[in-house]
């Protein structure tokens, strides 16, 4: 009955452009924590790249500036908790929250002007006869580029982090910061340098909400996607690959749940729409519960801030 | 070359200097901000700080609403800051005071029109318990199944903002005005009216409760064994451990304390300034409140003086909407900027900058 008018092709598809912004944020974040950084600010940092990548990509007529546009956007205020946590030994739980309201309030300002335009479209991306498979086709190969690209950077980072030099620097960092300094690498700029590329996600992620899956800028539209890519992040154990099946698993609910508002079912909106906190909620527990699966994993140094007299 | 040095003591003197010194580079920053804005700097700095209580024709209006918008951030913020000192964050404080808020409108509107000098109290009871209850939920997760209270509080703000609106449509929507979402005027119900106690003072039963908060706070934190155990678990949680305190038991009691505080004063507005359960009810106290608790520096009298200090800057921010047509989201990024400035400026609370020769050691 009501299901049965939900057409799964066109719930894959919508579910893939759900998880995206998402799982954006979330890789970047992993990468920060990684590097034993905790940054609270992923919603501030999101909510910025969708206001500048928005503003950008109207006045430029070109979504692609656009995102390039968020991401430096994202960065500007990934450059600031990065100058209060490493330099000024700040502490991180509260820095991160101070970017969180400082971003919602500064979006707000810069997109006044912005409220009810539509921006310029992002094409789908041509994969010529791939698109034209039945189901398939309709599923996964209709999208525009940087659904793929999203899943190209959780590769480039998992291998990053597993394969290459650089990436293992990182994660000794983030494991034992006073190791890694005695060691003679640069804690603090290795740490810089993940909170940026942190915040490029983010502020990606941001636009790829305002560009493509809205497509307009309302004030505090992430409503909480930046907490639950955090979530996100000790879901997947900080491991990339399973940050993606998070993501996307969390799309699939939040795709299911519009489509069942949209298909009437006798339950209120306001009840459907709680559902992707409470449901992430419960992941958070199930995962923290798993005693050993769950915590081993997290970087040794995570959310301790490192001063190299100490 | 520059280099930081740790302070053996952090400085007395920082510590409360740099609360103030905050404030002023916020006015400065802000200042620009402005300036940026097209707008006259010094005007809009003076609407913000000095006009709502100064000002010789908004004065009569704003200086009652001064106490109006701080009581809540006060008793939030008490609440808030006894958790941040035994580092328990809980940063959902919104969701528990929009709980609070809808536990107290539904005694009153379960009562209505009955009269009856035990309807007031009671709610006063379902609102603490409201808030209470909703931040058990972090707790209890936080203890039985480690979960991050962080992130558990903040995302049952979402919740509750939910739970709200569908209260504002649904269950506690006025049957005598259909169409239209929100509760009956709970100014209207005399039973259940949280009025002014003392007239043009905007002083009303959570200002009082705000006060009690305060006393209270501050002498469970220097008197009494329980605010020893939240100072020592969070300075030294190693120590605390040894030293008999439980940290699962901590958790409870600060989450508790907190929610129960942030229900209070949901309860507070909706029965009096807010007056009904709409669904634009909830205004950020909540995330505010974070701020005053660390501009107050954690500590009970600080966070009076911070709470009346952002309390006026959403007053002045309101009059900045009307006569300069300042943006309102304006004031939420100058909340934003100083917290920034404190953080940043706090940096020398605990290190000391010292000019040293050659390379470092």
């Amino acid at each position: 009955m009501i299901l049965g008018s939900i057409n799964p092709a066109v719930l894959m598809a919508a579910l893939m452009v759900a998880a995206t912004p998402l799982l954006l944020a979330a890789i970047g974040e992993l990468v920060v924590e990684k590097s034993g950084v905790l940054n609270l600010g992923v919603e501030g940092m999101m909510i910025m790249g969708a206001v500048t990548g928005f503003m950008i990509a109207v006045n430029t007529g070109s979504p692609l500036v656009g995102f390039v546009g968020a991401a430096l956007g994202g960065m500007v205020l990934a450059l600031l908790f990065a100058f209060l946590t490493q330099a000024l030994m700040t502490n991180h739980v509260a820095s991160g929250l101070a970017l969180t309201l400082f971003g919602l309030g500064l979006s707000a300002l810069l997109g006044q002007k912005y409220v009810g335009i539509t921006p310029p479209r992002t094409p789908k991306l041509d994969l010529g006869p791939l698109s034209d498979i039945p189901f398939l086709g309709r599923a996964l190969f209709s999208h525009d580029i940087v659904v793929y690209l999203t899943i190209a950077l959780v590769a480039a980072v998992w291998w990053f982090l597993k394969y290459s030099r650089a990436g293992m620097i990182l994660r000794a960092v983030g494991e034992n910061h006073d190791a890694a300094h005695a060691l003679g690498y640069h804690v603090k700029r290795v740490r810089v340098l993940a909170i940026l590329f942190g915040g490029a996600c983010a502020g990606l992620g941001g636009a790829y909400l305002s560009l493509i899956r809205v497509t307009q800028w309302t004030e505090g539209m992430t409503v909480g996607a930046g907490w639950i890519a955090l979530a996100l992040v000790v879901f997947a154990s900080w491991r990339p690959w399973r940050a993606m099946a998070g993501a996307y698993l969390f799309g699939g609910i939040v795709v299911l749940q519009l489509n069942l508002q949209a298909a009437g079912v006798r339950i209120p909106v306001e009840y459907l729409s709680m559902s992707p906190y409470l449901i992430t909620i419960l992941v958070l527990v199930l995962i923290s519960s798993g005693k050993a699966r769950g915590s081993l994993n997290a970087p040794g140094s995570l959310n301790r801030p490192f001063h190299a007299s100490s | 070359m520059i280099r930081l040095e740790k302070r053996k003591e952090p400085s007395k003197f920082w510590r409360i200097a740099n609360p103030f010194l905050a404030v002023l580079l916020t006015m400065l920053a802000g200042g620009i901000m402005f300036a940026m804005l097209g707008k006259d700097p010094i005007t809009a700095i003076r609407l913000i700080f000095f006009d709502p209580i100064f000002s010789d024709t908004f004065g009569s209006y704003s200086r009652p609403q001064l106490l109006i918008k701080s009581a809540p951030l006060i008793l939030i913020a008490v609440g808030l800051a006894i958790g941040f000192k035994a580092n328990i964050w809980n940063i959902g404080a919104e969701g528990q005071y929009i709980m609070g808020a809808l536990f107290g409108a539904g005694v009153a509107l379960a009562f209505f029109p009955q009269p009856g000098w035990y309807i007031f109290p009671l709610m006063i009871i379902a609102g603490a318990f409201g808030g209470f209850l909703w931040a058990m939920i972090p707790a209890i997760l936080k203890t039985r199944f480690n979960t991050n209270e962080i992130l558990v509080s903040l995302l049952l703000v979402y919740v509750a903002e939910r739970i709200l609106a569908a209260m504002s449509l649904g269950l506690m929507r006025n049957p005598d005005i259909p169409g239209f979402p929100g509760s009956r005027d709970l100014r209207r119900y005399e039973a259940a009216y949280n009025s002014e106690l003392i007239a043009n003072t905007g002083i009303h039963w959570g200002v009082v409760a705000a006060l009690i908060a305060v006393i209270f706070a501050y002498v469970m934190m220097t008197r009494h064994m329980l605010g020893y155990h939240v100072r020592l678990a969070g300075q030294a949680p190693r120590a605390a451990r040894f030293g008999g305190v439980t940290p699962a038991r901590l958790v409870v009691v600060c989450l508790g304390i907190s929610g129960a505080l942030a229900g209070l004063a949901g309860m507070f507005e909706v029965s009096g300034p807010g007056g009904q359960v709409r669904i634009e009810f909830a205004s950020g106290y909540g995330f505010t409140a974070i701020i005053v608790a660390f501009l107050g520096r954690l500590n009970p009298v600080g966070i009076v003086l911070a709470g009346l200090l952002l309390g006026l800057t959403y007053i002045g921010g309101e009059l900045g909407q009307m006569m300069l047509q300042l943006p309102s989201a304006s004031i939420q990024v100058f909340q934003g900027m100083l917290l920034f400035f404190l953080l940043a400026l706090d940096f020398q609370t605990n290190f000391r900058l010292r000019l040293t020769k050659g390379a470092r050691a």
